[in-house]
């Protein structure tokens, strides 16, 4: 039950491309309106591209060549199933009917029915709710529903438009572990702006930025080795783009970022320079010393990051001790001098070269 | 359906506006008081039961149900494919469906002639097949459906629209076919207004005088519905014409009282 997948939306500027294996989830991640909400509208049979081929398991969903529908099963036909950010339980009916809804519509008996929603209705936790109408449900109660509703009409597909945004902060941790469980096994694509939920969650990642998909792979490499300043952004780490001059990566202007280099790479070719905040000092005054790699810039924000405060300077973060950021009487738009070891950045080649990285 | 503010004292209402509203209310109100202070309370039940109110009563409440029933069957499609459905002129579409509201009925009945009445765009054809419709009791249902089917559609219609497509578009990823989602999701989610404009309807089509008289006119039990029998009566026997108005003010109250209560119902 592989997804391939492939849609342009010239008025949205968008033209992406992803690939699902059998069984696997893959975590969608970008910027909003970077074009999330187009992928899965293609998929769900809801949108028609003006370009678009979609095939789930071999059988084509969508065709389209330039505006001209080749193949079109409607929504309903697909096997696709959708869990939208509110639950949109429908209201006039319980939640155990809720649930019963999809095999119902697939021509299952209504007592089987109701004995499969049952099933799926304590999977996700929510025994003796049955009789419940959605009005009377919290939030993250709701959500469940939900999800059982999705999974109880045995989609061949699940599509997961931010699950968990429009939940308490502390309903999350609980629906994500249930979701872990019950998409495990099946094909999947998540669409999210949260790290975690693409670490726990899915096995790869796809990162859009403005309608194309910069990166794609799985999860471990992508947030560890991010070729996108949104895949570097949201891993946590600090990354600068230029191009590799043999000995290190010239970023713009006579800047060079030193660093090192486990792969060949040849003089000339895209490459990005990434390390973390935490390996980045903050100074006022120029430093010498071992190589170091020395970036000017203005402070935009300083802010606590668990024991240690956060500087944002330029598109550059650095994690240092409170006590320093005292004493160097760190105040937004100070010009301060951030300074990384070489031994501490890590270089390597960019595939797909086209996307642009922050300029320090 | 209905957005009721409470007035609080604070409001920045000029003290003025008070007493044209006072005027308006007193003209909506005051005939209905003077009629009721008319009515022969000692003869109403003798009044109601005689042959002929009898009859005009039963012709209206069957024409009036029948009616209902075509604006239901008609108007509920209506309703979703001016709500829904993407098509060029539907702006257009929109517009004229309400017409029926603003044209003066007998204009409506007059048309209605020209279409089915024997020398009618349809007439001719309906009369070779044996069908004469015109100045029947089939003519009082279209007649009555002709000028209630826009209070169906536009409330249903404007319940539909302001619903929204979220639930539907859950409902077809769960696999339910279009008459499916139909029936289980738009239906019950709009049920308040569905009511409301059947009931409003109804009610319009009880009423329905001048399109029913010029196109269908006024034979005793066949076409003669409680309004033209309200009209003829106030020559004759005007307190008989008092009774049987009392019995469509009781229906008009009825209504406005189930319409409201469909009507909040809805809002939560």
């Amino acid at each position: 039950m592989s997804l391939s997948l492939r849609a342009a939306v010239p008025e949205r500027g968008v033209d992406v491309r992803v690939d699902v294996p059998a069984g696997r989830t893959l975590a969608v991640l970008g910027p909003n309106g970077a074009g999330k909400s187009t992928l899965l509208a293609a998929a769900a049979g809801l949108l028609r591209p003006h370009d678009a081929r979609v095939v789930l398991d071999g059988r084509e969903l969508t065709v389209v060549d330039g505006g001209r529908t080749r193949t079109w099963v409607p929504p309903h036909a697909r096997g696709v199933g959708l869990l939208a950010q509110e639950a949109r339980l429908f209201p006039h009916l319980s939640v155990l009917d809720n649930v019963a809804f999809g095999p119902r519509s697939a021509g299952v008996p209504r007592a089987r029915a109701r004995a499969v929603a049952h099933e799926w209705l304590a999977r996700v936790g929510l025994d003796g709710l049955d009789a419940r109408k959605p009005a009377a449900l919290s939030g993250g109660q709701a959500q469940r529903a939900a999800i059982a509703r999705a999974l109880a009409a045995d989609p061949r597909l699940v599509l997961l438009d931010e699950p968990f945004a429009a939940l308490d902060v502390g309903a999350t941790p609980a629906l994500r572990h249930t979701l872990s469980e019950v998409l495990a096994g099946r094909t999947a694509v998540l669409v999210t702006h949260d790290v975690l939920d693409a670490l726990l969650l899915a096995d790869d990642v796809a990162v859009i930025e403005a309608g194309r998909v910069v990166e794609h792979g799985p999860t471990r490499d992508v947030l560890n080795r991010p070729r996108s300043a949104f895949a570097a952004r949201i891993a946590g780490l600090n990354m600068v783009g230029g191009t590799w001059d043999g000995t290190g990566v010239r970023v713009g202007e006579g800047l060079r970022v030193q660093g090192v280099c486990d792969e060949p790479l040849t003089a000339g070719a895209p490459a990005v320079a990434v390390f973390r905040p935490a390996a980045v000092s903050v100074h006022t005054a120029p430093v010498t010393g071992s190589p170091r790699n020395t970036f000017l810039a203005d402070i935009t924000v300083v802010e606590p990051h668990g024991d240690l405060v956060r500087v944002r300077a330029g598109d550059l973060a650095a994690d240092i001790t409170p006590a320093s950021a005292t004493e160097l009487r760190l105040v937004p738009g100070a010009g301060v001098r951030l300074v990384v070891k070489a031994a501490e950045v890590t270089i390597y080649s960019v595939v797909r070269g086209q996307h642009e990285h922050p300029q320090p | 359906m209905t957005i009721r503010r409470r007035p609080h004292a604070g409001s920045h209402l000029p003290a003025w506006a008070f007493v044209p509203a006072g005027i308006g209310a007193a003209l909506v109100l005051l005939p209905l008081v003077a009629m009721v202070s008319r009515v022969s309370w000692g003869n109403l039940w003798p009044l109601l039961t005689s042959e002929s109110s009898l009859t005009a009563l039963a012709l209206s409440l069957r024409t009036s149900a029948t009616a209902t029933v075509l604006c239901v069957l008609l108007g509920v499609p209506m309703a979703l494919v001016l709500a829904r459905a993407r098509f060029p002129g539907r702006d257009l579409a929109r517009s004229l469906v309400l017409l029926p509201l603003v044209l003066p009925p007998v204009v409506g009945g007059i048309a209605l002639l020209y279409t089915f009445g024997r020398r009618g765009l349809l007439g001719h054809t309906l009369e070779v097949l044996g069908v004469q419709i015109a100045f029947s009791t089939t003519a009082v249902v279209l007649a009555q459906t002709f000028v209630a089917l826009p209070f169906l559609v536009i409330s249903l219609e404007g319940a539909v629209r302001t619903a929204g497509d979220r639930y539907e578009t859950v409902a077809a990823t769960l696999g339910a076919r279009p008459t499916r989602v139909l029936l289980r999701v738009t239906l019950p989610l709009v049920a308040p207004a569905l009511a409301s404009g059947t009931v409003l309807a109804f009610a319009r089509a009880l009423g329905e005088f001048g399109a029913t008289i010029t196109f269908a006119g006024s034979l005793q039990g066949v076409t003669r519905t409680l309004p033209l029998e309200i009209y003829l009566q106030r020559e004759t026997d005007p307190d008989a014409a008092v009774a049987l108005s009392l019995v469509l003010v009781v229906v008009a109250v009825t209504v406005i009282g189930l319409t409201r209560r469909t009507g909040t119902e809805s809002t939560p």
